[in-house]
């Protein structure tokens, strides 16, 4: 197990993995400390905020579970919040298993349990041939994992301690913000990424009266439509005039 | 809610962390995806991160803003040019946060 472990640590992918999210685990960190401090700040005291953070570990889905927790809302309520504000993971995972279906089931579930937005972005990223290749795949998502979690995880404590002392005006959360868009652009390959991430953003703004961030399912949804669509109609072979008519 | 109540509540949402993550991963039997499926779900990484940022940047309280003296627009540009001027995403969040912060701490945006 522990010799497993240093083989895992040495792997080169190791290293690559974990250096491929350094770039954003300022903007990673910025956000883990401004959900320390809401957590703290919607009257979920030190020991629950700390349980809330080590346990639940997805950041989007402990924001939204703050105004239920602090209203005393039904658990079926918070549980059901908690899974749509998740639901983009549902989504993810049909392509986290495409890579790591050899595995057995619970290596595949303890993964799952820390494979992130974020690691999902640049997992496959790195890999984007959908094939199975444990011996480097593992090395590589391990090491992304330890340092995206560490990144999260170490602000996030010492928000929920320094609650009182951090200033939250400041909008230092709006890190976070910019570090997704950085990862985001340098997701822009070709015109149909470029057509379906617009079409993603004016569709969360355009749905995003609907309740429990189902606004980012739909936009998915979209996005995933119209780049079909292009894929279909717009074929690059075939440049002739008019065949944007559906 | 009583102090057991929360802990039940949390331990259940990270039972829902693993069970959503790892969603499709659960059964030992592979669930066929058709190819349309695949194909489009290549689209899925970037749509979701723009469904989270762009009401990030442009919306307050679920409404579009209404005035240009909003700090995130020009955090947001600044950070944009970044990026394309040096393809380094530390450097977009560094350019994009010096403005955030001059522009509320010094300007109150």
């Amino acid at each position: 197990m522990v010799e497993g472990l240093a083989a895992l640590v040495r792997h080169p992918e190791f290293k690559r993995g974990s250096r491929d999210m350094l770039g954003i685990t300022l903007g990673i960190s910025a956000w883990g400390l401004v959900t320390g401090v809401a957590m703290v700040k919607s009257g979920l005291g030190v020991g629950l905020s700390l349980l809330m953070s080590l346990v639940v570990f997805a950041g989007s889905s402990q924001l939204a579970s703050l105004p239920l927790l602090a209203s005393g809302a039904p658990l079926w309520v918070l549980w059901a919040t908690a899974f749509c504000v998740n639901l983009r993971f549902v989504i993810f995972s049909a392509q986290w298993r495409l890579y790591f279906e050899p595995l057995p089931r619970a290596q595949r579930l303890f993964i799952g349990y820390f494979a992130a937005d974020l690691n999902y972005v640049a997992f496959l990223k790195r890999f984007p041939d959908l094939k199975p290749d444990p011996a480097n795949q593992l090395p590589y998502f391990w090491g992304g994992v330890a340092t995206n979690w560490v990144a999260w995880q170490a602000p996030a404590i010492a928000g929920i301690l320094l609650a009182d002392t951090i200033p939250t005006t400041w909008g230092l959360g709006f890190a976070g913000v910019l570090a997704l868009l950085g990862l985001s652009y340098s997701l822009l390959k070709d015109r149909n990424t470029w057509v379906s991430g617009a079409v993603a953003g004016c569709a969360a703004v355009a749905a995003y009266a609907l309740p429990l961030r189902l606004n980012i399912l739909v936009a998915i949804a979209a996005a995933v439509a119209v780049g079909l669509l292009m894929e279909k109609w717009l074929r690059p072979p075939t440049p002739a005039a008019g065949g944007r008519s559906a | 809610m009583s102090l057991w109540e929360a802990v039940l509540g949390i331990l259940g949402m990270g039972a829902i962390t693993v069970i959503t993550r790892s969603f499709f991963m659960i059964p030992d039997r592979e669930i066929p995806l058709p190819q349309w499926v695949r194909d489009g779900l290549r689209y899925a990484p970037l749509a979701a991160l723009a469904a989270v940022i762009v009401p990030e940047i442009v919306m307050t309280q679920g409404e579009l803003i209404h005035t240009w003296k909003d700090a995130r627009l020009y955090a947001t540009a600044v950070g944009t040019a970044y990026f394309f001027w040096r393809r380094g995403i530390l450097g977009t969040i560094v350019s994009g946060t010096a403005v955030m912060l001059a522009l509320r701490v010094g300007l109150g945006w």
